[in-house]
């Protein structure tokens, strides 16, 4: 009988709070940045890097800068021969402004552009369904993203047809051609970079000696040659008469290239893959084909995926090179408009190009998160 | 039991060649190299009558042409009037000197940053994590516009040129810095430099065969520096300082004197460096997390000091797993160097366009880059893998 007892605690007792050392912001503080003398001392090394940057940014990102104008004056100093008071430095976002429609579409002509933008709603209208793992008929989705969007682009884009007039692709520019490029390279290195692999790993002398120099020649000499190539000497491999498009022959180089390295990466995967799934597939009787489609290459890919978009975050920013063979991209538009007379003055170079940055930086960034939520999402915990 | 009828090969003999994987292999590789061969005898015919349309002849023959072109930035010496052989040289020599000078900075940023990312603290930590994902997002290019026409163009001009420490100067010209002017007798320092390194090798030699023997340590670091410091240092003066410094002097339009660091070398060194410095640490945070923890709380145990724990059994296990990315990270850096055209610094690919150009001769450089840039990684990687293959995990 409880009452027998001297004492019996009916309720739980209130957990006291932690010691006031060890809670609050002041322990925080102990723990996380003066644990003891060299961390404090690294603290305030780290105060002084981040009080020299962030301040003198943001006052040149924001407070000091120049939201509006319509040319340079507006951006240069009064010794420059400006408005500005001497000794100001402030980012100039009214050349970004005016130049925004350039840094997008390159010199595509004016009226046309809404061809672009069609472009870019559906294709945003088909990714984003796609990337997201609930949205249910993923397959036709796909169909419609990887084949239909591209021939429909194509025509869209280049026109010639149905009565849309035709634009040249040497007047593509800025983050048009950016995307296309990434995209075609994708699109394109993925399946070819995997029969390299498969080609590399092949039992087959003569297929592994050569899918072994392409990948070993390519990966060993920088986009550049590779894009010279494509830019120089592909005309000359030609027969008289027959001729590429500039756009074209870029496309090819940079699809070869990340090809090249796509096939590294899927062949790390199909290493990877234990050899009793080879000959678990051989013994059912299932053809080479069969083998590597339904049983090795789903298991391996999913091993790579991280490898994979890191191949295609290179090859987004490697698309900026094109502008060495003089075509225009984001980089490429934002460089050239540097030399633009009117808007001219010493805050614009930074202010193009931290634009720039801005945006190659988000679509980087937002691919390296996507894969790693993909790579949580597909882990089924078979891992050792 | 059921008994079942299993079908006879009722042929008999062997299965049709068709299926036999062997023959279909043979067959279907025959087939590749023809097709390879017409291939490739279709882009040879072709070329060969484009060359002779163009009148271009075929061959490195060009090479001994004169190129009349200068170049803004050697280190041999070259004028217009030298031949295209030794102007592709020059531009190799400064592939080689750019894509060195960025390896060796990148690699101590990296490994600074890498650590950083794993500190303690947390706003170094954050500091860090900023950088990495910062120069990890954006392409290399940009950083390299972004240094020559973002800070470098808007110095100012010499006139007005900002003064650093040590009678150096800093204006869109470039870098000025004093020039050691080394007089009489001083070579006597190289000598001692060379002789003081000898001798720390040897101290270092015989250091390790009597821990080995009776397990005695000696100070063999602080010793190696005394010599390799020291030496030199006694040799001057000996001879009595025969060294002096030819600084930057201002004059009315530019500076005269010192030496000069051009900004286009400047912002390809400084963006390639930043650039690979973030992947760099990534690869050492990578590396240094692989070691499992039980590793220094044994060390820890067994009474060796935090920094004897880092240094004799953490990094030596960390090095192994990051060698062979650092590798690949190091060609990527020699590769990106190729940019240098972008902003007129005349690297091997600078040259090699100019050369083009004035040529034709197209097949011909892009053999000579490529043999040249294939040529660095395969020595690149044949360093690292012996360097791998000496760290490597020692298996019974």
């Amino acid at each position: 009988m409880s009452q027998d007892i001297g004492y019996v605690r009916t309720e739980m007792a209130l957990p006291q709070p932690a010691p006031l050392r060890e809670r609050g912001p002041l322990a925080w503080m102990r723990k996380n940045l003066f644990a003891n003398p060299f961390d404090s001392a690294l603290t305030i090394v780290g105060l002084v890097i981040v009080a020299m940057i962030l301040p003198p940014l943001f006052n040149w990102a924001i407070v000091n800068a120049q939201w509006t104008g319509t040319d340079r004056t507006f951006c240069a100093t009064v010794a420059q021969g400006g408005i500005q008071p001497d000794g100001w430095s402030g980012a100039c976002w009214a050349f970004v402004k005016a130049k925004f429609g350039q840094f997008m579409f390159g010199r595509y002509p004016l009226d046309e552009r809404w061809r672009v933008i069609l472009v870019a709603i559906m294709f945003v209208a088909l990714l984003v369904p796609l990337l997201i793992p609930r949205v249910p008929r993923k397959g036709l989705n796909a169909v419609l993203f990887f084949l239909v969007l591209p021939v429909v682009s194509y025509f869209l884009l280049i026109g010639g047809v149905f009565g849309l007039p035709h634009v040249e692709t040497p007047l593509w520019g800025g983050l048009l051609v950016t995307l296309t490029l990434s995209f075609v390279g994708i699109v394109v290195s993925l399946p070819v970079g995997i029969l390299l692999a498969l080609g590399r790993r092949s039992k087959m002398p003569v297929v592994k000696m050569l899918c072994v120099i392409f990948i070993e020649t390519v990966r060993g000499v920088p986009l550049i040659t590779v894009l010279f190539m494509a830019s120089v000497m592909l005309p000359l491999f030609l027969p008289a008469g027959v001729s590429f498009d500039k756009f074209l022959r870029a496309l090819i180089g940079v699809s070869l290239f990340a090809s090249a390295y796509m096939a590294e990466v899927v062949r790390g995967g199909l290493q990877a893959i234990p050899k009793g799934q080879y000959e678990g597939a051989d013994s059912l009787g299932l053809s080479y084909w069969q083998k590597m489609g339904l049983i090795v290459l789903p298991q391996a890919l999913k091993l790579v995926i991280p490898g994979i978009v890191n191949t295609f975050i290179g090859m987004f920013k490697d698309t900026s090179l094109v502008y060495i063979i003089s075509m225009f991209d984001l980089l490429g538009v934002v460089r050239q408009n540097f030399s633009d007379a009117a808007w001219a003055s010493p805050q614009t170079p930074a202010s193009g190009l931290v634009f720039a940055a801005l945006v190659f930086w988000i679509f980087c960034f937002g691919m390296s998160r996507y894969s790693i939520f993909m790579e949580r999402r597909l882990d089924t915990g078979h891992k050792r | 039991m059921a008994t079942q009828d299993i079908p006879q090969d009722v042929g008999g003999g062997r299965a049709s060649l068709f299926y036999d994987p062997k023959v279909r292999g043979i067959f279907f590789q025959i087939l590749v190299v023809v097709a390879l061969v017409a291939f490739v005898y279709w882009i040879i015919g072709n070329t060969v009558e484009n060359l002779k349309r163009a009148n271009i002849a075929s061959g490195f023959a060009f090479l001994n042409g004169r190129a009349g072109f200068d170049v803004s930035d050697t280190l041999i010496a070259f004028d217009s009037d030298s031949t295209y052989r030794r102007a592709l040289l020059v531009g190799f020599i400064n592939t080689l000197v750019v894509a060195a000078a960025g390896i060796v900075t990148a690699s101590i940023l990296g490994f600074l940053i890498g650590i950083g990312r794993l500190s303690h603290n947390w706003l170094i930590r954050k500091i860090c994590t900023v950088y990495v994902e910062l120069f990890r997002n954006i392409p290399p290019l940009l950083v390299i516009f972004f240094w020559y026409f973002g800070v470098l163009s808007v110095l100012p001009l010499p006139k007005e040129s900002i003064e650093l420490p040590f009678g150096s100067f800093l204006n869109s010209r470039g870098f000025y810095f004093p020039k050691m002017v080394w007089g009489e007798g001083s070579m006597l320092v190289p000598v001692a430099l060379l002789l003081g390194i000898a001798m720390s090798w040897f101290v270092a030699r015989r250091a390790k065969q009597r821990q080995m023997a009776t397990g005695a340590t000696f100070p063999v670091f602080w010793t190696s520096v005394a010599l390799i410091i020291g030496l030199p240092f006694l040799a001057l003066v000996a001879t009595g300082f025969p060294l002096s410094f030819d600084f930057p002097q201002k004059s009315t339009f530019n500076l005269t004197g010192g030496l000069q660091i051009k900004p286009e070398f400047l912002s390809l060194y400084l963006a390639l460096s930043f650039y690979t410095a973030a992947f760099i640490a990534e690869i050492v945070r990578a590396g240094i997390r692989g070691v499992s923890s039980g590793q220094s709380e044994a060390s820890a145990a067994l009474g060796l000091r935090s920094a004897q724990a880092l240094r004799l059994v953490v990094v030596p296990q960390a090095l192994r797993i990051v060698i062979p990315p650092l590798t690949s990270q190091f060609l990527n850096l020699t590769k990106n160097s190729s940019l240098a055209i972008a902003i007129g610094y005349p690297d091997l690919v600078a040259v090699g366009g100019t050369v083009l150009n004035q040529t034709g001769q197209a097949i011909e450089i892009v053999v000579i880059w490529m043999v040249v840039y294939l040529g660095l990684s395969l020595i690149t990687s044949a360093f690292m893998n012996w360097f791998n293959a000496k760290m490597a995990l020692v298996e019974r």
